[in-house]
């Protein structure tokens, strides 16, 4: 559904992504991880357009960067890490901003769908009765999800999150990612994420895509993934038997 | 698309209030004044007018060809304004936005004095030269701000650029002195337009209003939705598929025109576009389908009341306009950015 092909990103003598290349197929998550700098994010910006790139995304077989901008969120729905809100705009509000790429018509643009769309996503975040809630009293862990179900109105078919959960707290980061997973049930879709934490990115994640210094490290399916030479290598730890470690204390006595 | 317009939009009642509470405060500031008249002989006399018709004879016949054009300028003016700070702050994401607090008021006025002092005129139309340089001058200031701005931090802090706005009016005005200090004998002439108001002028000016009211005040009502993306924020507005850079470039264009018009007719007239679109918001909401027409109502509410404020506080004497909008909007710019001051430090 998306490709990334020799993608590279360079700002000034700093290459940040160097010559990455994957493949998205339908209903899988690829898990975008690596240390600080690796350059996880701004391959995320590149494909939202938000940096210039070398290379070329496909979509459906299309190039991202010739779509047009509705044409793109149609394609694809982007979460960001965080939003700091200025004005008390409503749930509702949020979620039904997700419907623009949607609306049809010159004078009058409008979407017939979008009340059903809207609803559908309250109901999906479970944020139904705070629909009319100003988002500037939102916790973080609500405002995030604010978001998520303004991208699921936007009802794209592949979903981009940037560290979703990054400042949430567990239960939080846990209802994010269950939501996503419900999400991709659904056929034409898929999910694209970068994710810091490697043991959700293992619980979640269909296949991984491991970056280091901007450079592909390793990525292929989740089920192959357990190579401790290359992960000592990029995080300069032992980090099969650091989890292991942090593990331990939570395991019942015998 | 019926269901659409209800959850967002107003209801005709609203809409109604919205038309009706300007046209009260129209009839109230013509009756009142120096000289007041009754509802019923300013009625009569406006009929007359209207029909082309001898208008009876008294006082109002003398009065309301006066006040009437100057009322009618102070509503567009007044709602012009406000218009576009309510744009400036959607769009900008920042609450402080406004002609006055961001110098392109300034860039205008200097604009226009340029035009007065080296003659730059249109034959044939005696406003177009000040208005066209004042539109025109507007609009680079909004770039040169804009820009600065953006070198000094890239998410376009609020405080950023206003600080750069306050400095930019400062130098705008310094060059204003000087082109005045070198302009000769079109001296009077810059003299006549910097002490201008909306007190004086006729039907011409109106007109002039009404139309950059119709067309880029038009186009900013249209673009409710997109400015609703970019006040949540700009990241996501291109997230959900905002065409971000020619909205930007729209929104900047129309502003440009309103208050280039605006600036030419009746000079700075400071905060209007703060104050209105703040207290609209307090009221409807954030929402810009509904805060922009919203601002339109209370700013020509908000500039009828206080030009009527200024022309009988003192009667007979006059106080320009520009200082009562001044005094009321520098209070309340220091609480809003006390206000977002504590935001953003949460």
């Amino acid at each position: 559904m998306l490709t990334a092909e020799h993608i590279t990103v360079r700002f000034g003598a700093h290459t940040a992504v160097d010559d990455v290349s994957f493949t998205l197929e339908e209903g899988h998550w690829l898990m975008l991880v690596g240390p600080n700098g690796a350059g996880k994010s701004t391959l995320l910006r590149a494909l939202a357009q938000a940096c210039p790139y070398a290379g070329r995304f496909t979509a459906d077989g299309r190039d991202v960067k010739r779509m047009k901008p509705s044409e793109r969120a149609r394609a694809l729905g982007f979460l960001a890490q965080q939003h700091t809100q200025q004005y008390a705009y409503t749930v509702a509000e949020i979620v039904r901003l997700g419907r623009y790429a949607h609306r049809k018509g010159f004078l009058a643009p409008a979407d017939p769908d979008e009340e059903k769309h809207v609803a559908r996503a309250l109901a999906l975040t479970g944020l139904g009765p705070m629909a009319r809630t100003s988002v500037l009293t939102l916790s973080g862990g609500e405002q995030q999800r604010a978001f998520l179900a303004q991208v699921f109105a936007q009802d794209p078919r592949v979903l981009v999150l940037d560290e979703p959960v990054n400042h949430l707290d567990l239960q939080y980061q846990q209802r994010i990612f269950g939501l996503v997973k419900l999400w991709l049930k659904r056929p034409g879709r898929a999910v694209l994420s970068v994710v810091h934490d490697l043991s959700l990115a293992r619980r979640y994640g269909t296949d991984i895509l491991l970056l280091d210094g901007g450079r592909k490290a390793a990525g292929g399916p989740m089920a192959d993934f357990v190579d401790g030479d290359t992960l000592r290598d990029v995080y300069g730890l032992d980090v099969e038997a650091w989890m292991r470690r942090l593990l331990q204390p939570w395991q019942p006595a015998p | 698309m019926r269901r659409v317009r209800r959850a967002e939009g107003y209801s005709t009642a609203a809409w109604l209030a919205l038309i009706l509470v300007p046209l009260a405060a129209m009839t109230l500031c013509v009756c009142l004044g120096s000289v007041s008249l009754s509802v019923h002989d300013t009625f009569e006399t406006i009929g007359c007018l209207i029909r082309g018709k001898p208008a009876p004879e008294g006082i109002a016949a003398g009065i309301i060809p006066i006040r009437l054009p100057r009322v009618l300028r102070v509503t567009l003016v007044g709602a012009a304004l406000s218009l576009c700070g309510a744009a400036m702050q959607g769009l900008l994401r920042n609450p402080l936005a406004d002609g006055s607090t961001m110098g392109v008021s300034a860039g205008a006025s200097l604009g226009a004095v340029i035009s007065l002092a080296f003659g730059i005129a249109i034959p044939g139309l005696p406003l177009a030269g000040t208005m066209g340089m004042a539109m025109l001058f507007a609009f680079g200031s909004l770039m040169l701000i804009l820009s600065l701005a953006y070198l000094l931090d890239r998410s376009l802090d609020t405080h950023s650029i206003i600080l750069i706005g306050v400095i930019f009016s400062m130098f705008a005005s310094s060059l204003m002195s000087l082109v005045i200090s070198f302009s000769g004998d079109r001296i009077h002439s810059i003299t006549f337009w910097t002490m201008g108001s909306l007190a004086s002028g006729g039907y011409t000016e109106v007109l002039v209003l009404l139309g950059a009211l119709i067309l880029p005040g038009g186009v900013l009502l249209r673009l409710a939705p997109e400015l609703n993306s970019f006040a949540v924020g700009e990241e996501n507005a291109q997230g959900l598929g905002v065409p971000v850079r020619r909205v930007k470039l729209t929104v900047l264009i129309c502003v440009s025109v309103l208050i280039g018009v605006c600036v030419s007719i009746g000079g700075t007239i400071a905060f209007v576009g703060l104050v209105t679109p703040h207290i609209a918001r307090m009221i409807v909401g954030p929402n810009h389908r509904r805060l922009l027409p919203a601002s339109l109502s209370f700013g020509a509410v908000f500039l009828l009341l206080t030009d009527l404020l200024a022309r009988t506080v003192l009667n007979p004497r006059e106080l320009n306009l520009g200082v009562v909008t001044s005094l009321v909007g520098a209070v309340l710019f220091v609480i809003i950015f006390y206000r977002t001051g504590r935001g953003a430090r949460r």
